[in-house]
């Protein structure tokens, strides 16, 4: 080996050490302007893995993967016990189709917001940021104040939550879709008033775009849920 | 072993992860974009609701299933970002779902062939 080789050999490992100590140095002063309430908002994202992918989004995404054996398992549960009920109290009898249907628009429309809302964040503009993520969670609360409205009617003609094994594994699934849209506007109406206060640690778009993560995952669950227990008949 | 050399600034970039991420970013759709894709699952919904009005015999279980995957993937690629951004996030996702579908799979062909 040449003293030539040697010596780029050594150069690139100083090179390599010094662009090392420059990050750690970067970072330290941006981890102060956060504690200190300056952080640069829009100009760092959040912590990224070896990988150069942001932490929070992978973690985002393991957990709607992992979101995906609950329903998946609620599902399987409910396809198996459809049929298991009273002559007079059964889907045909209780499902109102164009009720639902008029939900589900209502609940696709609000995906269209919150996919406004991450693009307007991305492009850094906070005023239309906030009014998608308002809409947004407006509709998610129409959404959830029809399913309230259906489950109050079916109550009133007599299916309970123990009246059947398909009115158990009935409630149980919509039930649990309903409390996750319930938490999904939670986090919009939270992240509003943390944009408007300028409280969001690291970047906002990435975080406009978890909290969008989850609102379209509850969105593609009741896709599924829409189709498997309202229009095709036990 | 005299072939060695820097690697130049242009390299450097392009071997840096964030790199291709934030490009990767930088080309979903547009916002007229994404009102044309609501538009067509707005559509596929409708065709879904007038389905399961129709007589349509054997087609009907196969077409209203149909119509739930493209929703669910157009969904999923477009709004979601699965199709624009780094493979690993959608990867991560359709673990789970191939998992979800295999306990279903599952949990079906056992209540069948054993159920009482």
């Amino acid at each position: 080996m040449s003293d030539s080789v040697i010596a780029d050999t050594i150069k690139d490992a100083v090179d390599i050490v010094k662009d090392h100590a420059d990050d750690v140095h970067d970072h330290d002063v941006h981890a102060g302007d956060v504690a200190a309430g300056h952080d640069d908002h829009g100009a760092h994202g959040g912590h990224h893995s070896s990988l150069g992918l942001s932490n929070t989004k992978l973690a985002m995404w393991l957990f709607l993967g992992s979101e995906c054996l609950l329903f998946g398992g609620l599902i399987s549960t409910y396809m198996l016990y459809r049929n298991r009920h009273s002559a007079n109290l059964g889907p045909d009898q209780l499902w109102d189709i164009p009720f639902t249907s008029a939900s589900s628009f209502v609940l696709l429309t609000s995906s269209l917001t919150m996919v406004l809302a991450v693009s307007a964040a991305t492009r850094g503009d906070l005023r239309r940021t906030k009014i998608f993520l308002t809409v947004t969670a407006l509709l998610g609360g129409l959404f959830v104040a029809g399913q309230i409205y259906e489950f109050t009617t079916f109550y009133r003609e007599g299916l309970g939550f123990t009246t059947s094994l398909f009115s158990s594994s009935f409630f149980t699934l919509t039930g649990f879709h309903g409390v996750h849209v319930s938490v999904g506007i939670v986090m919009l109406i939270a992240l509003v008033g943390m944009l408007s206060r300028d409280k969001v640690a690291g970047d906002n778009a990435e975080t406009v775009e978890m909290v969008g993560l989850y609102w379209h995952f509850v969105d593609i669950v009741w896709i599924i849920i829409f189709t498997l227990v309202y229009l095709i008949p036990a | 072993m005299t072939d060695t050399h820097s690697p130049s600034d242009a390299e450097i970039l392009a071997a840096t992860p964030h790199a291709d991420e934030k490009h990767d970013n930088l080309h979903g759709p547009t916002d007229k974009q994404f009102i044309g894709i609501f538009v067509a699952l707005a559509v596929v919904t409708s065709i879904e609701v007038a389905v399961s009005y129709a007589d349509i015999g054997p087609l009907f279980l196969p077409v209203l299933l149909f119509l739930m995957v493209a929703k669910f993937f157009g969904v999923v690629w477009y709004f979601m970002h699965v199709k624009f951004d780094h493979q690993l996030f959608g990867r991560l996702f359709y673990i789970g779902l191939g998992l979800a579908t295999a306990v279903y799979l599952i949990m079906i062909t056992t209540f069948r062939f054993f159920g009482a």
